[in-house]
C-alpha cells in the first residue's frame, strides 16, 4: 500500500533557521493523522511541504507516492485547506463552487451543492458575512468535492468555538466515512484530536517528538506513581518520559512494551493529552539502554 | 434502530462503548435479529468520532456472531443475547452484601474491599471461568 506521505531526513530552513528539521515519518493512507505541537514548531511547514507550497531543503517528501506540486494529477490528488480557512469576502457561496469547478476536472458538482443544502447555506449569500463556523465548513466544501485522496488541513479548528469545532468534525467525519479520503490535520488542541484521529504525530522545536498508531501510544505509556526513587533505577526497558518527585514520593510517565511488575507501583492509565504535554515538556527523551533489565524471579 | 451515545469520562476506548451498547440494546430486547445497525456515517455524523472505530466496534460484534455485515446494504443483527434473570442479580446482590459486612467487620475498609474485588473478577475472567 501506497503511504499517504513518506518523508525521509526532511528539513526546511528559512535563511539561518531551521522551521523543521530530521523529519522522516511514514503517515499511512486510509487514516485520520493528527499533527500537535506548540505554534511555531513546524506543522504548517510540514503541511506547506506535502502540497507543494514549499520545496525541501534537504531530504526528500512523497505523497501519495508522488512528488509534492508536481503536476495536474498530483494536485487533483490532495485537498488542502490553508489556515483560518480563507475565503473571498465580497463573492457568494455559489461563486465559490464555480471557483472550484473551473480548474478541477475531478470536480463532484452534487456532492458540492449537496454538501452546502445539508448544511443550510444559502448559495446567494456573500462568504464575508458567514460565521467562522460557515466559512471553515466552505473552505471543507471546496477542498473535499474535487474529489481527493489525501485532505490536508492547517489548523482547522482553531477560530472556531466549541459548537462549529464539533459540527466541523462531525462533517470531516461524514467524509471520511463515505469517501474513504485520508486526512492529515494539524492542531494545538489534542482534546479535540483525540476521539477522530488514528495515528498521531507530535511535533516540537522543529522535529518530531513522536508519532504513531494513538491505541498503540495509549497501550504503551503508563503512569507511574510510588516511592521516591532515582529514574535511572528502573529497568530498561522502561523509558522515562517525564518524571517529578517530592521528598517521599515519585511520579513519572514511562513507555514500556513490557508490563509493569514492580509491586512498589500505582499504574495509570493515559490520555492521549497527558501524552502530548509530558512530551512537549521534555526536551529529549531519557536514554534507556545503558540501565539494568529488570529480571523477573520464577 | 438504535442510537449510540458515548462517556467521554468513562475512561472506556470508545470502541468498546459502542460494543456494549450493542450488547445491552440485545440483552433489553431494544435490537432484536434483522434489525440495522445504524451505518458508519450516520454514527460519525452524529458523534464526531473516527469511522474507524465504528468498524473495529461492528467487526468485533461480528467476531461474536451477533452481526453480520451486508455488502453495500449495512450491517444488521443476526444473533441475540439472552436478557439478565432479575431474581438472581438480587441473589448476588444479597450474598455480596452479607460478605461486605463480614469483610468490613473483619477491619477492612472500601478501598481494601474494592481492590479484593477487582482481583478476583480479573484473575476469574482471566482463567476463562464463568
Amino acid at each position: 500500500m501506497i503511504a499517504a506521505v513518506e518523508s525521509v531526513g526532511l528539513g526546511k530552513r528559512f535563511g539561518r533557521r531551521w522551521a523543521l528539521r530530521d523529519c522522516t515519518v511514514t503517515i499511512p493512507a486510509g487514516e485520520v493523522v493528527g499533527l500537535v505541537g506548540p505554534n511555531g514548531a513546524g506543522k504548517t511547514t510540514l503541511l506547506h511541504l506535502a502540497v507543494g507550497l514549499l520545496a525541501p531543503s534537504v531530504g526528500t517528501i512523497r505523497v501519495l507516492g508522488g512528488r509534492p506540486g508536481s503536476g495536474q494529477a498530483q494536485i487533483s490528488k490532495v485537498g488542502f485547506v490553508a489556515q483560518d480557512a480563507p475565503v473571498y469576502g465580497h463573492l457568494s457561496v455559489a461563486d465559490h463552487l464555480r471557483m472550484g469547478e473551473y480548474p478541477n476536472p475531478s470536480w463532484d458538482r452534487a456532492l458540492a451543492e449537496g454538501r452546502i443544502r445539508q448544511l443550510g447555506l444559502d448559495p446567494r449569500q456573500r462568504a464575508g458575512s458567514l460565521s467562522g463556523g460557515q466559512r471553515a465548513q466552505l473552505a471543507l466544501v471546496l477542498a473535499v468535492a474535487k474529489r481527493p485522496e489525501l485532505l490536508v488541513l492547517d489548523e482547522p479548528l482553531a477560530s472556531l468555538d466549541p459548537l462549529a469545532r464539533r459540527e466541523f468534525l462531525q462533517g470531516l467525519m461524514e467524509v471520511v466515512a463515505s469517501q474513504g479520503v485520508s486526512v492529515v490535520l494539524s492542531s494545538h488542541q489534542v482534546a479535540d484530536l483525540e476521539r477522530v484521529c488514528d495515528y498521531l504525530i507530535v511535533l516540537a522545536d522543529s522535529r518530531v517528538r513522536l508519532a504513531g498508531e494513538v491505541p498503540d501510544l495509549l497501550a504503551e505509556h503508563v503512569r507511574l506513581s510510588g516511592p521516591r526513587r532515582d529514574p535511572s533505577s528502573l529497568p530498561s526497558d522502561q523509558t522515562v518520559i517525564e518524571a517529578g518527585h517530592t521528598d517521599k514520593q515519585s511520579v513519572m510517565l514511562v513507555r514500556t512494551r513490557q508490563p509493569v511488575l514492580d509491586p512498589a507501583w500505582t499504574a495509570m492509565s493515559v490520555t492521549l493529552e497527558d501524552l502530548v504535554l509530558a512530551y512537549l515538556k521534555t526536551p529529549e527523551p531519557s536514554e534507556a539502554s545503558t540501565r539494568p533489565r529488570l529480571e523477573v524471579a520464577r | 434502530m438504535i442510537e449510540f451515545q458515548l462517556d467521554a469520562a468513562s475512561g472506556v476506548a470508545p470502541y468498546l462503548q459502542l460494543v456494549q451498547q450493542v450488547h445491552q440494546a440485545l440483552r433489553l430486547g431494544m435490537l432484536e435479529p434483522g434489525e440495522q445497525l445504524p451505518t458508519a456515517q450516520q454514527v460519525v455524523a452524529k458523534l464526531a468520532i473516527n469511522p474507524n472505530t465504528v468498524f473495529k466496534a461492528y467487526r468485533d460484534l461480528e467476531r461474536e456472531g451477533l452481526v453480520r455485515a451486508r455488502p453495500g446494504q449495512g450491517t444488521f443483527v443476526v444473533g441475540t443475547l439472552p436478557p439478565r434473570d432479575p431474581a438472581a442479580q438480587a441473589r448476588f446482590l444479597n450474598s455480596m452484601t452479607s460478605w461486605i459486612r463480614d469483610a468490613r467487620a473483619a477491619g477492612l475498609d472500601a478501598d481494601d474491599i474494592e481492590a479484593i474485588y477487582r482481583t478476583a473478577v480479573r484473575a476469574c475472567f482471566a482463567e476463562g471461568v464463568a
